[in-house]
């Protein structure tokens, strides 16, 4: 079935861009004059464009996952996992624009280590460890990486959706064995790729400190949000009428992903800051520090939030399979992702002149309804169930 | 009252379910099947009820996160408050986080086996506890179907052996009990 976008949702992803336009004018107006302005301007846009940029992301890897097991029952709600993945050169390129203006501007205080000063000896802001890190950290080489990242990614994305779609025409199992070793292959690259991405872009931040468990906390955060994303569209879809070939068992299923992928996110939350505190080295707290100095009851509720929330509420099978429950503690978890993103910048770029204003709603509203409007945008582009998949037959029949 | 017990044996879980089917939608009732493996959509058909092994498995894991919070509490603060790493140890609050780890291996622990010994008794599997199941072939690669007149009382015992014989089984077995 062919999926067209219903004027009701036009209307409301124009009036979100617009609200969010207005806000963020409103904000830009009244932050103007700040000292912090132009760090506080840029970190929204790195929290934004990291954020949605990563929920493409993390349903790229979905898809890439599916291929590479042979999942069979994710084949009637394909499509919905490519349209989100679709949206992953939208996110490259705002994030794109953002780092690029960090750059030029040496780091807007968001990435120190881009401050020519810090690691000239002569200078009076020399900073050793950050002179140590610079063969590693340093505006050349970090936008080859970024820009390996963004390319690797695109290609898969596009190959992916080509032999998707070239599968609808002709069927048959070559392309599923093409894509099978694909996805594969995805895995291999994102393996690496997600944790040196999230040192590069969120961690290097607290330049000082490092985690080597940060990349998989980012990662499996990201995931969580993707699978939030994935049920809350696949419910929209069912709503309207659409997707009649998907049943309660996948909406269990996408259900359970948001359950599990919490629990990765809270367990290695937990285990980055059980080890940091227990060991209580001086370089190591100053990251939790910060937070606890200057976002203690925020950063808090959040962890709160995004365990406490899917843990609770989704542990019971009904609960799973009931649309409201799912899309109350879906966009209850999605803010508290959110949230983490935000902190993970601003704690350290802004730190005591962070708060949440008109530009950060502004932004966020702003960035939300243009990625919606994409993804619907993405859905009408191709059957809303795959004509040829493979496992088409066994995911009609899904049943747990 | 003496009853009779029907076993009609398949070679094939797919004849076995379709076998099923045919005889629920004429109101018998089948009251048990035996498989070497978990035949999968069989409940529904055959009319058994959801599990509630998960109730139980919740109940476990509280119990095993109560045991092992009031035991480290005992243990690590009001017995002998241990000193480790310089930590706050004179409330369990106060050093709560180093905590988690156990609990939430002792919450694991006890639901794993709280379960696993409830799934044995409750089909009455524990080890030492005679076989239940009429004949060996059904753990190799054998499937049968259990009938009994009693809980079929609108139907006479031919009737019932009649039926049986039309879904393609492949042997029937009969016992009397009395």
């Amino acid at each position: 079935m062919e999926f067209s976008i219903s004027n009701n949702a036009k209307r409301l992803t124009l009036i979100l861009i617009v609200t969010g336009a207005l806000l963020t004018l409103i904000g830009l107006f009244t932050t103007m004059g700040d000292h912090h302005f132009k760090t506080r301007l840029l970190a929204n846009g790195l929290i934004n464009g990291f954020f949605f940029f990563a929920l493409g992301l993390g349903a790229l890897f979905f898809l890439a996952l599916q291929y590479a097991t042979e999942t069979g029952w994710y084949a009637s709600v394909k499509r919905v996992v490519e349209a989100v993945a679709g949206f992953l050169p939208f996110g490259m390129a705002i994030l794109g624009l953002v780092l690029l203006t960090i750059t030029f501007m040496d780091g807007a205080h968001i990435y120190s280590w881009m401050d020519p000063a810090m690691t000239d000896p002569k200078s009076h802001h020399y900073d050793e460890i950050i002179a140590g890190k610079s063969t590693y950290l340093n505006k050349m080489f970090f936008w080859v990486r970024t820009l390996a990242y963004f390319g690797v990614y695109f290609i898969f994305l596009r190959g992916f959706r080509m032999r998707s779609l070239e599968e609808d025409r002709i069927g048959g199992t070559e392309l599923h064995f093409k894509n099978y070793r694909k996805g594969a292959t995805f895995l291999v690259f994102f393996a690496v790729f997600s944790s040196t991405s999230a040192w590069d872009w969120l961690m290097s931040i607290d330049v000082h400190w490092f985690s080597t468990l940060f990349g998989w906390y980012t990662f499996a955060g990201m995931w969580c949000s993707t699978m939030v994303v994935l049920v809350l569209t696949t419910l929209y879809l069912k709503n309207l009428g659409y997707l009649p070939k998907v049943n309660e068992s996948h909406i269990h299923d996408l259900g359970k992903w948001t359950f599990a992928t919490s629990f990765l996110w809270s367990y290695l939350w937990f285990s980055q800051f059980m080890l940091i505190w227990y060991a209580n080295i001086g370089e190591e707290v100053t990251y939790y520090m910060m937070r606890i100095e200057n976002f203690k009851g925020l950063y808090f509720t959040m962890f709160f939030i995004n365990f406490a929330f899917p843990m609770l509420i989704l542990m019971s099978r009904d609960a799973k399979r009931n649309a409201g429950i799912l899309t109350f503690v879906g966009l209850v978890i999605l803010a508290g992702h959110w949230l983490d993103v935000y902190i993970m910048v601003s704690a350290g770029s802004l730190g005591a002149n962070a708060s949440i204003g008109p530009l950060e709603i502004g932004m966020v509203l702003l960035v939300a309804g243009f990625f919606i409007r994409v993804i619907l945008n993405n859905l009408t582009k191709a059957p809303l169930t795959p004509v040829n998949h493979p496992f088409l037959d066994e995911s009609v029949h899904h049943e747990i | 009252m003496s009853d009779k017990v029907m076993y009609a044996m398949y070679d094939d879980d797919e004849v076995l379910k379709d076998g099923a089917k045919k005889l629920v939608s004429k109101g018998v009732k089948i009251s048990e099947v035996f498989s070497p493996f978990p035949i999968h959509g069989i409940d529904p058909i055959i009319g058994i009820k959801n599990t509630r092994l998960g109730i139980m498995a919740f109940m476990y894991g509280i119990t095993g996160t109560m045991l092992a919070t009031l035991g480290m509490r005992y243990f690590m603060v009001v017995d002998w408050p241990m000193n480790i790493g310089g930590k706050p140890n004179f409330t369990y609050l106060d050093n709560m986080l180093a905590f988690i780890p156990i609990t939430f291996e002792f919450t694991v622990l006890c639901a794993a086996h709280g379960m696993a010994i409830t799934y044995l008794l409750r089909n009455k599997t524990l080890p030492g506890i005679p076989a239940q199941n009429p004949d060996p072939r059904t753990t190799d690669d054998k499937f049968v179907i259990e009938v009994r007149s009693s809980e079929n009382s609108q139907y006479t015992a031919d009737e019932l052996e009649a039926m049986l014989k039309d879904t393609g089984l492949i042997e029937l077995d009969q016992k009397e009990i009395k």
